[in-house]
């Protein structure tokens, strides 16, 4: 049991919190989101001079090795400077899909490019109908001569609509839900017969909603098994909700921070406001929240290492329930601790309330991965 | 990084299991399960079990009868005593009055005390609450007044748990009544025979004979028996409060009756079903599970860091593990409670019907462990402690 970051950790931390400080303030932020792209590739390039870009994949496939530690450090950094860049989407749950189920030959094609920032890749896998069930694959991919024929609608994929590449989830085999019978497809965002429609989502990124009508997709651009793609695709799912654990632990301590730094500058009735206990014991609750969502965070994050697939799902499921709870009570305390400069545009606090909403969204919501814990064995006889 | 137990700490959680299993007197186990209280002859047994061993008072330094373990190693053992569920120690000597001797008291005082701490000859009770003083500790008015060779101990002390089968009390008493709230207090230690000490049952919610309140009348007490300086109390009495660091989560109980839980549940009728397969009450077991998770990984963090860094200083995170595991240990009993359903409505000092055994108990624990969030400093002193000492405001 060690809770101690090494050298080489401390000073990745150090690093990544150095160049959000420099580059990545509210003003700064506020900018980025106002351009077309609503992300800025200067950050991006950032990123891959720090080596954040090919931080989590093995050396050998062009990256530098980084574990689950690592990107905790780094999701927590980018959780407290609010950054809009696809992190955690690309790198994270991207490369965490060409790690799991590439082949060596495909990471040797693929993985420099992302790490270097040159290629631009996102997964799309949300099926219209799964809301998060992550079998529910409806799209599918018929044989053909010399590869497959992809069709089907995809939604919610992050920054898809700016991808060079995408990887896409689609059925070979069985009926929508099956375990079975889902295979992984690279395929090149302007290939014929895909459309992509962006939007814009209440945190500041992108998403897209992707339609892929005959997709024609040649045998070399199949991801691993065919019809196998589930156990790496669920790995990657957990890799990304530790990942996302972090960032809000991020999110949640910067509006800790403010608030309690306000709380001790507002002035009313002739005192600061803090001194009021009312105040005080909703700030001591919204510091105990916290900490059991650092705790989780850290949790997660070692879960990852667990061999046993179940075991592992249900950490992360947990994590995820409990990391959902605290994301809503730390947003809405720190909105009402604010008063009246919580609800408006221009002030930092509300858009961390804005991301932590959506945090709680994305991979499963509270309810969502209540019930996956709720239907296996106990947690306390797993991890 | 690394959430995992070394193979060193694996090795003595299966050692403390194993000596548990071996040495626990039969009936002891089923007894705490069903939410019953010990006999203080059977404590004082599995008291004189564990100090054979070694292991009676294990946070203790080695010169005294400590084992040297690290913090690490403390946990992992309370964690094994409240899971089996074995007694645990019992506080009062072991955990507050016996570290306040060992790092204060005089040299005559530590070889007369701590060696009957060990083996529970001498019982102790705490003397801090009064009527008047409950959250605010220093309003206390029990007076210490100084004649020749003894102090004249004069007052009131309420709450004070299992008095009843005290041989000492420890108790705060104002030596210096011009000095300002919190100066003027000494920590004393009383022999619960002395003329003038008289004990007053107070009957708890459940019916049950926990606590106390104690009448100081013209209580003669040598002054070999003040504590440390005459007037510095209050220091010795913060040290004792903060003292019990990784010990309030009780997440060991937690675990154990989550399991009690499900175990029950499996047997419950629920209209033909084991409620067990209930998807409303699989969820709540759930969560109760993920906030279990959560103050466990919190307490490792505050153990971890404890071993790590810097020693013997109170850690203000300890409040936290102070609200959570008493709001935990309220909210598992409640759904153990939920779970025995209308079965659980039955007095428990009455034979239920054929099969309900187990059910007895658990409505019962449910009213008393409601003082849970109220002593030890109430959640609310928590909050404030949190705000002050961590937050700054």
């Amino acid at each position: 049991m060690d809770f101690t970051l090494t050298e080489e950790q401390q000073l990745l931390k150090d690093s990544v919190t150095r160049f959000l400080g420099d580059t990545y303030d509210f003003a700064a932020r506020t900018t980025i989101l106002a351009t077309p792209e609503g992300q800025s590739a200067a950050v991006w390039a950032g990123f891959a001079d720090l080596g954040l870009l090919g931080l989590p994949f093995s050396e050998t496939d062009g990256g530098f090795g980084g574990g689950a530690v690592e990107i905790m450090l780094v999701m927590e950094a980018m959780g407290r400077a609010l950054v809009v860049e696809p992190y955690l989407a690309e790198i994270v749950l991207t490369g965490a899909i060409l790690r799991h189920a590439a082949s060596v030959e495909q990471r040797a094609a693929l993985i420099p490019a992302l790490a270097a920032g040159e290629c631009r890749m996102a997964f799309a896998h949300a099926d219209p109908e799964a809301r998060w069930h992550l079998a529910h694959v409806g799209t599918h991919a018929a044989r053909v001569r010399g590869g497959y024929k992809i069709t089907g609608e995809k939604v919610h994929v992050p920054f898809g609509a700016q991808a060079h590449r995408l990887i896409v989830s689609a059925r070979t085999s069985g009926l929508i839900g099956a375990r079975t019978g889902i295979g992984l497809f690279l395929v090149e965002a302007d290939a014929p017969g895909v459309t992509r429609i962006e939007h814009r989502t209440q945190d500041g990124a992108r998403i897209a909603d992707i339609t892929l009508s005959d997709v024609f997709v040649p045998d070399e651009a199949v991801l691993g098994d065919t019809a196998g793609a589930l156990p790496a695709i669920e790995r990657a799912y957990d890799e990304v909700i530790a990942a996302l654990a972090s960032e809000a632990f991020g999110v949640m301590d910067e509006a800790v921070s403010m608030t309690v730094e306000y709380l001790k500058t507002r002035q009313q009735f002739g005192v600061a406001i803090g001194s009021f206990q009312a105040l005080q014991h909703r700030a001591a609750e919204m510091f105990v929240v916290l900490e059991e969502a650092r705790s989780m965070a850290a949790y997660a994050t070692m879960a990852l290492s667990e061999t046993d697939a179940a075991a592992r799902s249900c950490a992360i499921s947990a994590v995820k329930a409990h990391i959902a709870c605290a994301a809503r009570f730390i947003g809405q305390q720190a909105i009402q601790l604010h008063g009246g400069i919580g609800v408006t545009m221009e002030y930092k606090v509300g858009h961390l309330f804005k991301r932590l909403t959506v945090i709680e969204q994305q991979f499963g919501d509270r309810d969502h991965h209540l019930d996956l814990l709720a239907n296996a064995e106990s947690l306390l006889e797993s991890l | 990084m690394d959430l995992r137990f070394t193979g060193e700490e694996q090795a003595f959680r299966a050692e403390v299991r194993a000596f548990i299993r071996a040495h626990l007197p039969a009936g002891f186990s089923q007894k705490l399960k069903q939410g019953r209280k010990l006999t203080r002859d059977e404590q004082t047994e599995w008291t004189r079990i564990l100090h054979a061993k070694g292991w009676s008072a294990p946070h203790w330094p080695v010169e005294w009868g400590g084992t040297g373990w690290d913090p690490v190693k403390q946990m992992i053992f309370r964690d094994e005593i409240q899971q089996f569920p074995a007694p645990e120690l019992l506080s009062f000597g072991v955990s507050m009055v016996g570290p306040v001797i060992y790092t204060f008291g005089s040299e005559a005082q530590k070889k007369r005390f701590l060696p009957r701490i060990l083996t529970l000859e001498d019982w102790w009770c705490q003397g801090f609450s009064e009527p008047g003083a409950g959250s605010d500790l220093a309003a206390l008015k029990t007076r210490a007044t100084r004649e020749g060779e003894h102090y004249i101990l004069d007052g009131q002390k309420t709450w004070t748990t299992l008095a009843q089968h005290a041989d000492w009390i420890f108790v705060l008493a104002r030596t210096d009544p011009a000095a300002k709230k919190q100066q003027g207090i000494s920590f004393l230690l009383v022999d619960m025979k002395s003329l003038g000490v008289t004990l007053r049952p107070i009957e708890m919610i459940d019916g049950s004979h926990e606590i106390n309140e104690i009448f100081f009348d013209s209580v003669r007490v040598p002054v070999e028996n003040l504590v440390g300086e005459e007037n510095k109390g209050w220091d010795y009495a913060k040290f004792l409060l903060g003292n019990e660091r990784h010990g309030q989560a009780r997440i060991g109980l937690v675990k154990a009756r989550l399991r009690r839980i499900r175990e029950l549940a499996a047997g419950v009728p629920d209209g033909g079903r084991p409620l067990l397969e209930n998807h409303t009450f699989r969820r709540k077991l759930a969560a109760l599970e993920i906030q279990a998770k959560a103050l466990e990984m919190t307490l490792f963090r505050v153990v971890a860091d404890e071993r790590d860094h810097e020693k013997g200083k109170p850690n203000p995170a300890t409040s936290i593990l102070k609200i959570r595991g008493s709001e935990l240990q309220q909210a598992t009993t409640e759904l153990l409670m939920e779970v025995i359903g209308p079965a659980a409505c039955l007095h428990h000092d009455d034979a239920g019907p054929e099969g309900y055994d187990w059910a007895r108990g658990s409505m019962a624990s449910y009213f008393n462990l409601r003082k849970l969030s109220i002593y030890g400093g109430s959640n609310e002193i928590q909050r404030t402690i949190i705000a002050k000492q961590i937050l700054g405001l």
